[in-house]
């Protein structure tokens, strides 16, 4: 029997949609940092899962905060918050006590995101303003490091892990000593390029035997992270491969002019934070051109910076300022690089943009 | 009809293959040999062409008839006809008034009941013609004068398509005599013919292209005629290869008229894209193709051409692809004008409850269905189910509740500034920013400097939005503020 009148819902074309959706986009990221986390803890340990866990707490305990101060739905099931927890986390170092986690945490969220009006209206990427919080607040704990695989480290939590405001640090440098083999200097290997002229061979840096921060050891997998991302288009593959090619090529041309002052390339590529920043942290949407155009010039410049700072700089890294530097720029840089209108000859770059 | 038919598969078309759906843009190598050329960025939606392989069927003449004066774009013609006057099919109820204007002719044999206001298809009620078919109504056209075409000179020919009532039946429903009419100042030296049929769906063009062959090619000689052009190039995606192999085996002799495959990206049958893709000539910002001594014109207007003219007969049925989740008799069909569309849907089995579907879904079930004319990508939904297929309705697409609820987001997030609208806009425009332009109402700088005239709602900025902002839909506003903008 037909029906009388069926409902009939009136929407405007396009009447399809291809069913991706942003919550989808942030879950696939989730899964690859996932990867990246596990290998962490299994080269730190205890301290570092505690680590992870409290940083992305204290973000999602902000995000929800937010939410309910605005009075807005909750956003934490769109997984952005939890991103930006285990980013940051990924590049604190492993003995960073745990409150300074949860002060890094909700600075991420409130002054990186939430005092801009939350997901997509950043202008910087919230993991790396709150990393940008704790090094400026706490600049000691920052550049205090640990070696990895140490003995007995899924039985006991580094000390330092559960250091108090205001109190003095436990002693880190005795809990080294009593652990380590000899000759562990606790600087980073870009450190001791920069202050004793040592170069670290590629297969230190390959294997994670560096001293570095939580996700910064394996440039390997970050790389099939990232891939995975790419080929399922989850993230733009154009970003770092601006990044890490503009940084190669300078790198190369400094090594070829002065290769007793310089490192190769490949030294510039696998310490530090380059690669975890391009492919994870310069790619976030919000805050990335998003210009065909844009992009490259986007990642160039975050590859260029980089090694300036490195090569020129007083830091020893520089990847987070080279990625708040694009930030930063990302807006300027979209309003000259708009795409060329089909059919038009050339574009002028608009002028007088809001 | 059963479900065997339905399963017919389409070759796989060449965008799905599997080093398309590798993350490096078409732009990056745009000229590259291995590579046909196509237009940069668009979209590659389902193709969800299950009706492709059936052969068109006939729809049955519906008790009564819906014929607004109104069916293309342009003046409304001028009835001839009373109530209480009895027609036959084919001869012509309504007369073109001026030059952008079609006639109207009756697609059955009947007695016209009204000239009324009816609802239409776009909302507003239009003045109709109601016709009531006689129960035996015969489906041979009883009002025609063949005509010689060898002896018609180029005015006559478009004088001669003008009386069969011919528009646009891609979906433009711009009245064809008209695009074939030529300015003396603009000479045109190509017919480009639209065989892409890039909407999901529909496969009204591809039965047309495999059946109607012979008519499209003599259709295409008459084009050529009227508007002096020396070749003819027939786009054709490549997902319908069978239809590039039946055209080309038809061909006449001498090469002026040839059959090009094209990639399969939507919107590929955009006449801009089109030209871009065959010619490789980019249409100018807000010009038309005549510029570029280019006319465009439909398959479907070319096949139906090609058998009307020589018959001297009007335009009284097309085809119509009915399909989508919530059609449980799919297919293309020879459909009256006129026909209502509650009649369509229930002889469809639309209405009708029942799980039949083979994706699951039961069509009508829960009562909702949303009724398209055209395809998913630019078609119209119809609030109304008392409206009536009309010359510039090429498909009738059902989707029902639960394809509803699926295919669009479950809510939609801020702009994450992901760039996906920028990397498909055919037309090379930032709907991004356009869209938080809209957001702001700042329609002056929408208008401006990001081009917004240059936007033909295509969709595929929504299509591809994560956020499942609806961007198209703001560019309509933005559109309609700015013209009553420039009006005022």
């Amino acid at each position: 029997m037909p029906h009388a009148s069926p409902r009939i819902e009136l929407r405007t074309s396009p009447h399809v949609q291809s069913g991706r959706t942003v919550e989808q986009i942030m879950r696939n990221v989730v899964l690859a940092l996932l990867p990246i986390c596990a290998f962490s803890v299994w080269q730190f340990g205890l301290s570092v899962a505690a680590l992870i866990l409290t940083v992305t707490a204290a973000c999602l305990a902000t995000e929800r905060f937010f939410n309910w101060m605005s009075g807005e739905p909750g956003t934490l099931s769109d997984w952005s918050a939890t991103i930006t927890g285990l980013l940051l986390a990924l590049t604190l170092p492993p003995s960073f006590p745990l409150w300074m986690g949860a002060v890094a945490g909700f600075a991420a969220i409130a002054l990186g995101k939430a005092l801009f009006g939350g997901l997509g209206y950043n202008v910087f990427n919230p993991a790396l303003v709150g990393r940008a919080f704790v090094q400026a607040a706490f600049p000691v704990s920052i550049s205090t490091w640990v070696p990895a695989y140490v003995p007995g480290r899924f039985s006991e939590f580094i000390p330092t892990s559960f250091g108090v405001p205001l109190m003095l640090p436990p002693d880190l440098g005795r809990w080294v000593s009593q652990h380590m083999v000899d000759g562990y200097t606790g600087a980073t290997p870009l450190a001791r390029w920069k202050f004793e002229n040592q170069v670290a061979g590629a297969e230190e840096l390959l294997a994670g035997m560096a001293t570095a921060s939580v996700g910064e050891t394996s440039a390997l997998l970050i790389l099939a992270c990232g891939l995975y991302l790419a080929v399922r288009r989850f993230l733009d593959w154009r970003i770092p491969a601006a990044v890490l090619g503009s940084a190669l090529l300078l790198a190369l041309v400094f090594h070829l002019v002065d290769p007793g002052r310089y490192p190769p390339p490949y030294f510039v590529l696998l310490s530090g934070g380059l690669v975890l920043g391009a492919v994870f942290m310069a790619t976030d949407t919000a805050t990335s051109p998003v210009t065909p155009r844009g992009v490259w010039i986007y990642g160039a410049v975050i590859g260029t910076v980089t090694v300036m700072i490195r090569y020129f700089g007083g830091l020893t890294e520089g990847v987070m300022y080279a990625i708040l530097l694009g930030n930063a720029l990302t807006p300027l840089i979209d309003q000259y690089t708009q795409p060329r209108v089909f059919g038009a000859p050339r574009r002028k770059a608009p002028e007088g943009k809001a | 009809m059963g479900n065997g038919k339905r399963e017919t598969r389409n070759p796989t078309p060449a965008s799905e293959r599997w080093f398309e759906r590798f993350p490096f843009p078409v732009s990056l190598f745009p000229h590259s040999s291995f590579r046909p050329q196509t237009f940069d960025r668009g979209v590659h939606p389902a193709g969800c062409k299950s009706t492709a392989g059936t052969p068109i069927r006939r729809l049955p003449y519906a008790p009564r008839l819906l014929l607004p004066l109104a069916q293309h774009i342009g003046k409304p013609a001028v009835p001839l006809v009373r109530p209480g006057q009895e027609v036959v099919r084919g001869q012509p109820i309504a007369r073109a008034d001026g030059f952008m204007s079609v006639p109207l002719h009756a697609p059955a044999t009947g007695v016209v009941e009204a000239v009324e206001l009816r609802p239409s298809a776009r909302g507003p009620w239009t003045e109709t013609i109601v016709l009531r078919v006689f129960e035996a109504a015969t489906q041979e056209v009883l009002w025609a004068e063949p005509r010689d075409m060898d002896e018609l000179t180029p005015s006559g020919i478009v004088r001669a398509v003008q009386d069969t009532g011919m528009v646009g039946l891609g979906g433009a429903a711009f009245p064809s005599h008209a695009k074939l009419t030529v300015p003396k100042d603009k000479p045109i030296h190509t017919l480009v013919v639209n065989g892409c049929e890039c909407e999901p769906y529909l496969t009204c063009d591809h039965r047309l292209m495999l059946e109607l062959t012979d008519d499209l090619v003599r259709g295409i000689g008459y084009a050529l005629r009227a508007v002096g052009a020396e070749r003819a190039v027939i786009g054709v995606e490549d997902n319908k290869l069978d239809a590039v192999a039946a055209i080309r085996s038809r061909l006449p002799a001498g090469g002026a008229v040839t059959v090009q495959a094209v990639p399969t990206k939507y919107p590929q049958g955009a006449e801009k894209m089109l030209i871009k893709s065959l010619l490789g000539l980019e249409v100018p910002a807000g010009g038309l193709p005549s510029q570029l001594g280019v006319v465009v014109n439909n398959v479907g207007t070319l096949a139906m051409l090609g058998r009307l003219l020589p018959a001297g007969e009007g335009l009284t049925e097309r085809v119509v692809t009915l399909t989508g989740p919530g059609i449980r008799r799919p297919g293309d069909y020879w459909v009256p004008l006129g026909t209502p569309m509650r009649y369509v849907l229930e002889w469809a089995g639309a209405l009708t409850p029942g799980p039949l579907c083979p994706s699951g879904c039961s069509p009508g079930g829960r009562g909702e269905l949303e009724v398209i004319l055209g395809g998913p990508m630019m078609g119209q939904a119809v609030a109304s189910l008392d409206v009536p297929v009309t010359k510039g309705v090429s498909g009738i697409l059902v989707l029902e509740a639960r394809q509803i609820a699926r295919d669009a987001p479950r809510r939609s997030y801020p702009c994450i500034k992901c760039g996906a609208c920028v990397g498909a806009c055919p037309m090379g425009l930032n709907p991004a920013m356009l869209g938080l332009l809209a957001a702001r109402r700042e329609y002056d700088a929408m208008g401006g400097e990001y081009h917004l005239g240059d936007c033909f709602e295509c969709g595929c900025c929504t299509y591809v939005c994560p956020s499942g902002i609806p961007l198209v839909q703001q560019f309509r506003v933005a559109k309609g503020v700015l013209r009553e903008r420039a009006a005022a």
